[in-house]
């Protein structure tokens, strides 16, 4: 009987050795090195500290005396949102029907695919950036923005939701003779629609937090206001925006939680 | 040494689950305790190290007092106190050695345990066990690639590991196929011979009760009705320990107040 | 003989009681009212609107051919943007870990860290990237580290309540096991709670990264640095042209950010 084993070690996540220092040496180089080249002034984050001191001190408290301006820019950034997300869930239906891998043939699947990519990999900033320039400034900018990113998650998901579904039901339908566009209604749309008008609510409340950021470049809303009130330095005016949206943030999460919750 | 007296446990105004309850548990002997569900095993069991509070009365281990102990002093009484579990709560995704050295973690410090480096002396009495027990095969495998039995075996080694004064069980079998539960009963009752330790088991099995246990307690309803060896259990006291319901204990006992 | 009337009550059949098909007309009249009063109201010049699809063309046309003469400038500034992203990732993370801590029900050492927590993970969660963005460039001045701390304080939202959730969600039974070997609760954390939010963990830190990535990129927009000053930069001057290139190596940077964090995320669970 040999001698009982009095040592023993964790086997460590990344089996091969060399792959594991690898990674270790590569880590601490990246951060180390970039870390040490960052370029950052010093100086100037010293003195940050004292600005921020002034600046919360100049938001408290906070001030709501232009809740006219306030009001305006909230409903127009609920506009924006209503109106991005009707756009962009019906928007959304055909071209997640392009991008699901068992409806579409080869190329429209592509191109579907590669629509859903571009819309998702711009953030909605750029995005309004882009059309600000080509529509103007204000709030059709920002709609058109919106339903870009709207297209990006809805229809991404509802894409997925569709490869999922049980094609026994198609199939079904197919051995009766049905029509394609019956076929469609009575045995795609029903799997995908619980799931379409959960996306559609998230959309809305999703939309609704985007809105906010859209306007501060021009793209209308709520946004807006905010720009301008940390330009000009009215940094009371500015907490009260920002609570404002926080709340509306918090409230529509709320609703549209409960409202997901009942409909399953 | 275990003295249990006049143990009362009690949730919100209703009546006891435990009530007025004395047991004396000395030396090397494995007991059992069998009763019907609601009739207090399980909760008897987590007073004696406290991970249910009892409401009144005295345990003590040892000349220990353990009722009044509370933050260093009640670890240092847990870490003389091993439990074996039905669902055997193990760290599913730690190593064997790793769930079984978690026995230890009352003694060791926080660096060796974060870091696993484990003693010398641990480590090796954790692969004497585990070679005992016919897990050490699995010291660096994963805890929930194991099946019940091992894993059950891996909570009994944690256990033991502690180095503890009595070991707890609380339906130890109940989760395992009639003959891995025997292996396990077996386990413990050799275990208790070998290292000279007094074991309490929670068993719903009497048949197992019987065979693999010295000294069978019967509850009932928050009482010990049955106190005795295994020979001693006869039909009549049988029918007294599971006969019956706790809605009509609950009459009878509110008839009789 | 009964007629189907008397036996089921009514003789005909429709998908919906008459309850559930006003209730249905109900919500679609009220979605279809707000779309209507957004639509009415809004403050747009439709005159532009009918415009709108020969105007994007046009910005779409000017910006082509792509012009790749100031890549290495932007590549460069791109890894700037990239380095924001995953120090400030890195940062959030270990931040997020003790809020997470209070933030769960079962870790939560009283009421009072819970709800403190929880109002860190709300505050942080709510306020956008670009929000802090803008505070943090008012406070700092332009540059990195306006960037980096915007990031930071979105992302400790984001993952702590991922992980705040993760940790209520454990097995408790390993938990009450090692409490009652004596262990301390810091070693009961060490050995029952933290392996088991671990998958999780890794999941959305990796996740939230690659989301900062996106972020990162606007930021510039703002001031608070990277590839956003460029972009804004190139804008103002109507260079579209390399406002395209641009475009094309952010997609790029997103593209690789996905490919990268789909493939950790597989190989970790």
């Amino acid at each position: 009987m040999s001698a009982p084993r009095d040592t023993w070690k964790k086997p460590p996540f990344i089996a091969n050795p060399v792959l594991r220092w690898a990674v270790i040496l590569g880590a601490v180089a990246y951060f180390g090195w970039v870390g040490l080249t960052m370029p950052i002034d010093w100086n100037r984050v010293a003195e940050g500290l004292g600005r921020a001191g002034r600046i919360f001190g100049g938001a408290f408290p906070p001030s709501f005396e232009r809740s006219g301006l306030l009001i305006d820019g909230f409903l127009e950034s609920l506009k924006i949102a209503i109106l991005a997300t009707a756009g962009g869930v019906l928007l959304s239906i055909p071209i997640a029907f392009m991008s699901a891998r068992n409806v579409a043939p080869k190329p429209i699947f592509y191109l579907g695919r590669a629509i859903i990519i571009v819309a998702r990999s711009f953030h909605p900033v750029i995005v309004a950036i882009l059309f600000v320039k080509a529509v103007g400034f204000g709030p059709f900018a920002g709609v058109l923005t919106l339903i870009v990113y709207s297209i990006g998650f809805v229809a991404k998901m509802l894409a997925e939701r569709i490869e999922e579904i049980d094609f026994g039901q198609v199939e079904a339908m197919r051995a009766a003779g049905a029509p394609y566009f019956s076929t469609l209604i009575y045995a795609i749309f029903p799997q995908i629609m619980p799931r379409q008008i959960g996306l559609t609510i998230y959309q809305l409340d999703s939309n609704l937090r985007a809105s906010a950021v859209v306007g501060i470049v021009g793209a209308g809303g709520i946004g807006a206001t905010l720009a301008n009130a940390f330009g000009r330095y009215d940094y009371d005016f500015a907490l009260a925006i920002t609570m404002v949206i926080v709340g509306v943030i918090l409230v529509s999460e709320a609703v549209s939680g409960v409202i997901r919750k009942r409909i399953q | 040494m275990l003295k249990i007296s006049d143990l009362v446990k009690r949730y919100g105004s209703g009546d006891p689950v435990l009530k007025n309850l004395d047991l004396t548990i000395e030396g090397e002997s494995v007991v059992s305790i069998i009763g019907s569900s609601g009739a207090g095993k399980s909760t008897l069991l987590r007073c004696i190290n406290r991970l249910v509070e009892p409401t009144s009365g005295s345990i003590m281990l040892n000349c220990t007092e353990l009722t009044n102990l509370r933050g260093k002093n009640l670890r240092a009484a847990r870490r003389k106190i091993g439990m074996v579990f039905q669902g055997f709560n193990l760290v599913d995704r730690l190593t064997v050695m790793e769930n079984v050295q978690s026995g230890r973690l009352g003694y060791i410090s926080t660096w060796s345990a974060v870091t696993r480096r484990y003693a010398k002396a641990d480590i090796r009495r954790a692969y004497e066990l585990m070679e005992r027990v016919g897990i050490a095969q699995y010291a660096n495998t994963r805890a929930d690639q194991l099946s019940g039995g091992e894993r059950q075996r891996v909570g009994v080694v944690r256990a033991l590991m502690q180095d503890p004064d009595i070991l707890l069980a609380d339906e130890p079998t109940a989760s395992l196929d009639p003959k891995t539960s025997e292996q396990i009963m077996g386990l413990l009752r050799d275990l208790a011979g070998e290292l000279k330790l007094p074991v309490l088991i929670n068993i719903h099995n009497v048949t197992e009760a019987k065979e693999y246990t010295d000294r069978i307690v019967g509850m009932r309803y928050g009482r010990i009705i049955f106190d005795d060896e295994p020979a001693k259990l006869d039909q009549a006291a049988m029918d007294q320990i599971y006969a019956g319901s706790p809605h009509a204990d609950r009459a009878k006992d509110g008839a009789a107040a | 003989m009964t007629t189907l009337a008397e036996k089921f009550g009514r003789d005909d059949w429709t998908r919906f009681t008459l309850r559930q098909r006003l209730t249905r007309y109900g919500v679609l009249l009220g979605c279809a009212l707000a779309i209507a009063w957004a639509l009415t109201s809004i403050e747009v010049i439709w005159a532009w609107v009918w415009g709108a699809p020969e105007q994007i063309g046009d910005l779409f046309g000017r910006m082509y051919p792509p012009d790749p003469s100031n890549l290495d400038t932007i590549l460069k500034v791109l890894w700037d943007t990239v380095n924001i992203a995953t120090f400030a990732t890195t940062f959030a993370v270990l931040l997020s870990l003790p809020v997470a801590y209070i933030a769960a029900q079962n870790t939560t050492p009283n009421r009072a860290t819970l709800w403190l927590g929880r109002l860190i993970l709300v505050t942080s969660r709510s306020v956008n990237t670009i929000i802090w963005a803008l505070l943090f460039v008012a406070i700092f001045g332009p540059g990195v580290v306006a960037g980096i701390l915007a990031i930071m304080f979105r992302s400790i939202g984001f993952i702590g309540k991922l992980l705040g959730e993760a940790i209520e969600e454990i097995d408790r039974r390993p938990v009450e096991a090692l409490e009652a070997t004596g262990a301390s609760r810091f070693k009961v954390i060490a050995y029952a709670i933290v392996p088991q939010v671990m998958p999780t963990f890794w999941a959305v830190s990796i996740l939230r990264w690659d989301i900062n990535l996106r972020e990162s990129t606007v930021l510039g927009l703002v001031g608070a640095g990277g590839i956003g000053i460029i972009l804004q930069g190139a804008i103002d001057t109507f260079n579209w042209p390399e406002v395209a290139t641009i475009l094309i190596a952010i997609i790029v940077l997103v593209i690789i950010g996905e490919v990268i964090s789909a493939f950790l995320r597989r190989r970790i669970l």
